[in-house]
């Protein structure tokens, strides 16, 4: 078991994804995820990996694309309007059946928005990071020890899945130190790659790495074959945790940095005889539907608390299905809520009922 | 009965789609016949680009990757990081090289990534119809130049191989042509020496290509060498822009 | 079970808020408490304001954002106005009042007056005003045992610094004295 050690959010992700077997990081500065690339920059060269500062971010996920096509662990990191620039080379990735790991530490938007923490990326994220039909795996950690637990999470099944795969964060789980423990690599399966572009040695056809099929029920059947892939993932792979939500009357759905406050929240209204509970999913995509359902028919309420105009309620509401009530709470632009807002929803909400 | 002329077999059987007279089967061959005359095939990585190329990856017998418009060069660098005793080429037309992947291009170039790329400047946007491209001439006609490329509104063209040869990075740059046996004859040494440089991990080689699209301008295959040599010759002259590779091969 | 610390410390960039911040966060680790250290960042960190928040407690912390601190270092006067209210009643405000001669006036609260950047200064330890306010906090709150904070201290200077072990050392000492 390794040590137990303090470590800024930014840096013991950086660190994981270099125990992961990441050797190849091509980024771009941002704040607030600058501290990975600048971390990166100091590890590559010691480990004999490659720390990159691309020209743009349009670049740096494409030379992830070229790296990943090589057979090799690759990542990015960038903050929301990075990630816009990086969305055509998502969809590439995701069009060529490529495993990539992309860090989004998310600040306020839209355009340069600000660098404050913030959750306002949820639905390009989970719906639309770039064009035509895909998903990536979409990671949402809530302490430094759950990002360091989920690169790992995001390579193995980034590589199993071959797609990409988001480690979803915003500037306070990016800035803040925690105590964490470094997983042990060795325990992880080393995942064949025998689609790889590295050089065929004389040994076996070429292979291609490509999104681009002009011919339309040739594409339609790549999408098809890809979706099969996405609808075992979303019945085997959804995660979320529940707090307290065995005898709730109200959950709250919060996931990242919200989830934190909601907990808090969700503590006090119990000390003051409100059953409250939460859900606070790990995986955005998969959605932990099942999770969820399983719990409508025992509540009363549900209320999503996020860092945005109310995005993730989306997918709440799809779930409940007009079963019990779904409300929402958030705060955006950069402004973190409260637990004493949370708490007054919260109290609203009971007193309603 | 000797077999006295074949294909190379860093082609595959595939036939071209491309149109009647165009230049790129001719420059396709001469990468494979580099291909298989330095023994690399095996370790070959091609990354084709957006534009009449875009199949290229069906053609050449190593692995290929498609990347996006203009993002070869980005593709490449992330390849070549990871497999640096692979061989990595792009080749890419003037839109990809020279307009949205500009960015790319010359980041590549000045840091010098151990690359081979192969451009192909025929002055014009070929897989989409005919548009003005980076490179095409002042006054030339095209499906978004109607009234002739007007410097005024739409600028002027770029001279790549001048533009790269003052970077640092850049350690071969040659421009040539393949309208001629004794032009197909240099674009060959040239293509071989930009190969050669990587396989001795001397740096960044690029080797423009002149070229002609017959269906776009308009011409037959010979109007449109002449054309070529009348017009873009006198804009982009043929010859080494930059050489610091020690030795020829 | 120690009582939980909800702390901001605030002041200029450059006073070694952060680094303060960073030790008490050690203090937790080592005692292998739940802990977390949040700066604020941005522009302000370059010449402006900082501020950084630390929770140490027995059960995972919930927002690592202090908001309503149970201890405040002021560093600066912006500082201590910005933060005086939001402190609980009953909490603690160390003043660096060689910097600050504004007076607290709540009564709700145990402020403590330390004027660590002189104390500092006079006994050539500068820049380690900082220190000497953690040992205030240490000597009044007993967040942790005294070799802890001593062990904290052991892992936030830098091994190229040695030599700045023994003068953090002195300033925390000059604080528990103050």
């Amino acid at each position: 078991m390794n040590e137990r050690v303090l470590m800024k959010g930014n840096e013991a992700l950086a660190e994981a994804a270099i125990c992961a077997g990441c050797r190849h990081f091509f980024g771009y500065p941002i704040t607030p995820q600058t501290e990975v690339a600048a971390y990166m920059a100091k590890r590559m060269p010691k480990i004999g990996g490659t720390y990159l500062q691309a020209e743009s971010e349009i670049a740096a996920i494409n030379m992830v694309l070229g790296a990943s096509s090589a057979g090799v662990r690759a990542m990015t990191s960038s903050s929301s309007p990075g990630i816009s620039l990086k969305s055509e080379g998502i969809s590439y990735i995701a069009g060529s059946d490529l495993p990539a790991l992309i860090v989004n530490v998310q600040r306020g938007g839209p355009g340069l928005g600000g660098i404050q923490p913030s959750q306002s990326d949820y639905w390009q994220a989970t719906k639309a990071t770039g064009h035509g039909d895909f998903h990536m795996l979409v990671f949402a950690p809530s302490t430094v020890q759950e990002m360091v637990d989920l690169v790992f999470d995001a390579f193995d099944l980034g590589d199993k899945y071959r797609m990409p795969a988001m480690l979803f964060l915003d500037g306070m789980l990016g800035q803040m130190m925690e105590p964490v423990i470094l997983p042990d690599p060795s325990s992880r399966p080393v995942i064949e790659k025998p689609w790889a572009a590295n050089g065929h040695q004389g040994k076996r056809p070429h292979n291609i790495i490509k999104s681009l099929y002009l011919e339309p029920q040739e594409l339609e059947r790549t999408i098809i074959e890809r979706f099969k892939r996405y609808d075992h993932i979303k019945a085997t792979e959804q995660r979320a945790e529940e707090y307290l939500t065995d005898d709730a009357d109200i959950i709250i759905v919060a996931y990242g940095a919200s989830s934190r406050i909601a907990r808090s929240a969700v503590n006090t209204a119990r000390s003051m005889g409100i059953k409250a509970g939460l859900i606070r999913p790990i995986t955005l995509w998969p959605f932990p539907v099942d999770i969820i359902n399983k719990n409508v028919e025992n509540t009363k309420a549900f209320l999503s608390v996020e860092m945005s105009m109310g995005q993730m309620v989306d997918d709440v509401r799809l779930v409940v299905n007009g079963r019990r009530p779904v409300s929402f709470f958030g705060r955006t632009g950069g402004i973190i809520p409260t637990p004493d807002e949370v708490l007054e929803q919260i109290k609203a909400i009971n007193g309603g009922m | 009965m000797a077999i006295v002329f074949s294909k190379p077999h860093a082609l595959t059987d595939k036939p071209f789609h491309y149109c009647p007279g165009c230049p790129h089967g001719i420059v396709h061959r001469l990468v494979a016949e580099t291909i298989d005359e330095l023994g690399i095939e095996g370790r070959t990585v091609g990354v084709a680009p957006v534009g009449c190329s875009v199949m290229a990856y069906d053609y050449f017998s190593c692995d290929m990757i498609e990347a996006a418009h203009g993002r070869a060069p980005a593709v490449a660098t992330g390849l070549k990081r990871a497999l640096p005793n692979n061989i990595v080429f792009t080749y890419q037309g003037d839109g990809d090289l020279a307009a949205i992947g500009m960015c790319e291009t010359i980041h590549a170039a000045t840091r010098g990534e151990n690359i081979t790329v192969i451009f192909i400047n025929n002055a014009i946007y070929g897989m989409t119809g005919g548009q003005m491209a980076p490179t095409s001439l002042p006054g030339q006609v095209t499906q978004t130049s109607p009234y002739g490329r007007d410097v005024k509104t739409a600028g002027y063209p770029i001279r790549v191989c001048e533009l790269l040869s003052t970077l640092d990075g850049v350690t071969f740059a040659q421009r040539v042509a393949v309208d001629s046996v004794k032009n197909v004859n240099i674009a060959k040494r040239a293509i071989k020496k930009a190969f050669t440089n990587q396989v001795e991990g001397k740096g960044y080689s690029i080797i423009e290509v002149v070229s002609t699209c017959p269906t776009n301008w308009g011409m037959s295959p010979m109007e449109a060498f002449q054309w070529m040599r009348d017009n873009m010759l006198p804009y982009y002259p043929l010859g080494v822009y930059k050489d610091k590779s020690e030795g020829e091969n | 079970m120690n009582k939980d610390l909800n702390l901001v410390l605030a002041g200029f960039g450059g006073q070694g808020i952060l680094f303060a911040g960073k030790v008490i966060a050690y203090c937790g680790l080592i005692e292998n408490r739940e802990l977390s250290w949040l700066p604020s960042y941005g522009p302000e960190m370059r010449g402006g304001t900082a501020n950084c928040s630390v929770c140490l407690s027995d059960i995972p912390i919930g927002s690592p954002l202090v908001l309503s601190p149970n201890a405040l270092i002021a560093m600066n006067l912006p500082s201590l106005d910005k933060f005086v209210n939001t402190v609980v009643p009953g909490g603690t405000i160390i003043v660096d009042s060689s910097i600050i001669s504004k007076k607290v006036e709540r009564t709700d609260v145990n402020t403590f007056y330390v004027p660590a950047s002189s104390i500092a200064e006079e006994n050539g330890l500068k820049g380690l005003a900082n220190i000497v306010l953690v040992g205030k906090l240490f000597k009044e709150l007993g967040f942790c045992s005294a070799e802890t904070i001593d062990a904290a201290i052991l892992k936030c200077v830098p091994a190229s610094k040695a030599k700045m072990i023994d003068l953090n050392r002195k300033a925390l000492e000059l604080g528990i004295n103050s």
